[in-house]
């Protein structure tokens, strides 16, 4: 079973299960973030790029869409489809050009791209229980579930 | 010198006419009317993307309404960053090619420099150097304005802007989009003191902001209640409450730390009854004025950028043949004009 499921007691946690994202991050790698407002998506998004070497803000690209990282060798598109109404408005942004093979790309909201988002190597969901958080992890191509079984390994 | 702004960095279409002697002749933002009927009562918030099939009609609409023709153009003024790069582009190059098939010259503006220089337009201007204080649904900024293109960031947000959390905290309550007018209304029938909520970033040194924590915040209290009407409003008056005294604390930091005797906010939390009385008494008790450019200037448009094009083009500043675009642009890489 490619699923790894992680409990998220505080935000600490949500920060170093992004940080260890990063350490098996591969080029190209796209991962769906799904869970409520506030359950710590883009917590998870800067405690991987926190473990990359970023070391400035993350902002919440929910008004932008997009935000880039160039770190290194690694480029990171920090996706945020809350605002869209319709997949199809992706395309009038130039979606196309982003997943590109080579850029890592993390979204947040997916559900609202159907159909004009490439598939997921990985799908994290993240729930609330109990006082804090529950992330579950599945990997959904070869490479995704190499990921999920090597984080679970650890 | 008559110039022409355009503004495509992200939602809005946006165009005006500045002339340096005249000042604002006109300004245009594609009517959300005409695509209520295209798109049958619903409008994708970002179909406002659509920019191409906008900006030309609009363009012509500002001239004949102003009654100048493009050959009385002297120069052409559009946003280059920061913002969407496919979003930039449309204006940048329907803004670089119109200057080269009139034969004038065009210029690449910040759009947040459009922002900080707007109180400019209105005929009570504040004077150099003043604090400049931009909150919206993409930006929660404070800068010290020392003079056009001479800008320091003071602080900024860590994480979510503040016009973000409003519009979240309206979405975990209930209320309606956009959050910052629902969460208002709720919160004028709220209890004072029934919660409290951390005023984040508050209790440690600097100018920047963070409101992520009290999005969390703002859920976990609506999850751990009844949300019947009164607690809805309760809730919303504690967030409003903690969003507003945040930005209070630190622009009050800002005066002092500046010496500074001019505020001016832009933005559309500006808008925000709470936050204008907040900063009323702020500014009365620093000795200090706070400007609000009229809500039309604070929120997007292209009277800001056809503004701080004039000033750059008299500097003698402009732009290359080729169209390119900057979408990740810092404000502290901005010179004076000429310089």
């Amino acid at each position: 079973m490619n699923e790894h499921v992680v409990g998220l007691p505080d935000e600490q946690a949500t920060i170093q299960l992004g940080s260890r994202l990063a350490d098996v991050l591969v080029e190209g790698l796209v991962v769906y973030l799904s869970g409520d407002l506030g359950a710590g998506k883009t917590c998870l998004v800067r405690g991987m790029l926190q473990g990359l070497g970023h070391n400035g803000p993350v902002k919440s690209p929910t008004y932008t869409l997009v935000e880039d990282y160039v770190l290194g060798d690694s480029l990171i598109y920090h996706f945020d489809l809350y605002r869209l109404l319709d997949p199809e408005e992706l395309e009038l942004i130039g979606i196309r050009d982003y997943f590109n093979g080579k850029a890592c790309c993390f979204v947040e909201w997916p559900e609202r791209g159907k159909g004009w988002l490439p598939a997921p190597d990985i799908e994290i969901h993240i729930r609330l229980k109990n006082e804090g958080r529950e992330a579950s992890l599945t990997g959904l191509s070869e490479t995704g579930a190499a990921l999920v079984a090597s984080l679970k390994r650890d | 010198m008559l110039v022409l702004g355009i503004e495509t960095s992200c939602d809005e279409t946006a165009v005006a006419l500045y002339d340096s002697e005249q000042g604002l002749l006109g300004h245009r933002l594609y009517s959300q009317v005409a695509l209520h009927a295209e798109y049958g009562g619903v409008v994708p918030e970002l179909a406002a993307r659509d920019h191409i099939r906008k900006l030309e009609p609009l363009i012509g609409d500002l001239m004949s309404s102003t009654g100048r023709k493009l050959a009385d153009l002297d120069g052409i003024a559009y946003t280059v960053g920061p913002g969407l790069s496919g979003a930039l582009l449309v204006g940048a190059s329907l803004g670089r090619s119109l200057a080269w098939g009139l034969g004038i010259p065009a210029i690449g503006i910040h759009h947040m420099e459009g922002h900080l220089l707007a109180p400019m337009l209105e005929a009570d201007k504040p004077d150099f150097p003043f604090l400049a204080l931009l909150v919206s649904g993409g930006h929660t900024l404070l800068a010290d304005v020392a003079g056009v293109g001479d800008y320091t960031i003071l602080g900024e947000s860590l994480d979510d802007a503040v016009g973000e959390a409003f519009d979240k905290a309206a979405k975990l309550l209930g209320l309606g989009y956009p959050g910052g007018p629902a969460i208002s209304r709720a919160a004028e029938t709220g209890t004072p003191g029934r919660f409290d909520f951390p005023r984040p970033m508050t209790d440690r040194p600097g100018l920047d902001f963070s409101y992520s924590g009290l999005k969390t915040f703002t859920l976990t209290t609506a999850n751990n209640h009844d949300l019947d009407d009164q607690t809805i409003a309760d809730i919303a008056l504690a967030f409003q409450d903690a969003a507003t005294d945040s930005l209070v604390i630190k622009c009050r930091r800002a005066i002092r730390k500046t010496g500074h005797r001019a505020l001016v906010v832009a933005g559309g939390v500006g808008a925000n009854q709470s936050l204008r009385e907040k900063l009323a008494v702020l500014a009365d008790e620093e000795g200090a004025r706070v400007h609000f450019p009229r809500p039309e200037f604070c929120t997007d448009n292209g009277a800001m950028i056809a503004h701080v094009g004039c000033l750059r083009l008299q500097g003698g500043e402009h732009d290359a043949l080729d169209v390119s675009v900057r979408p990740r642009w810092s404000l502290e890489d901005l010179r004076p004009p000429g310089q």
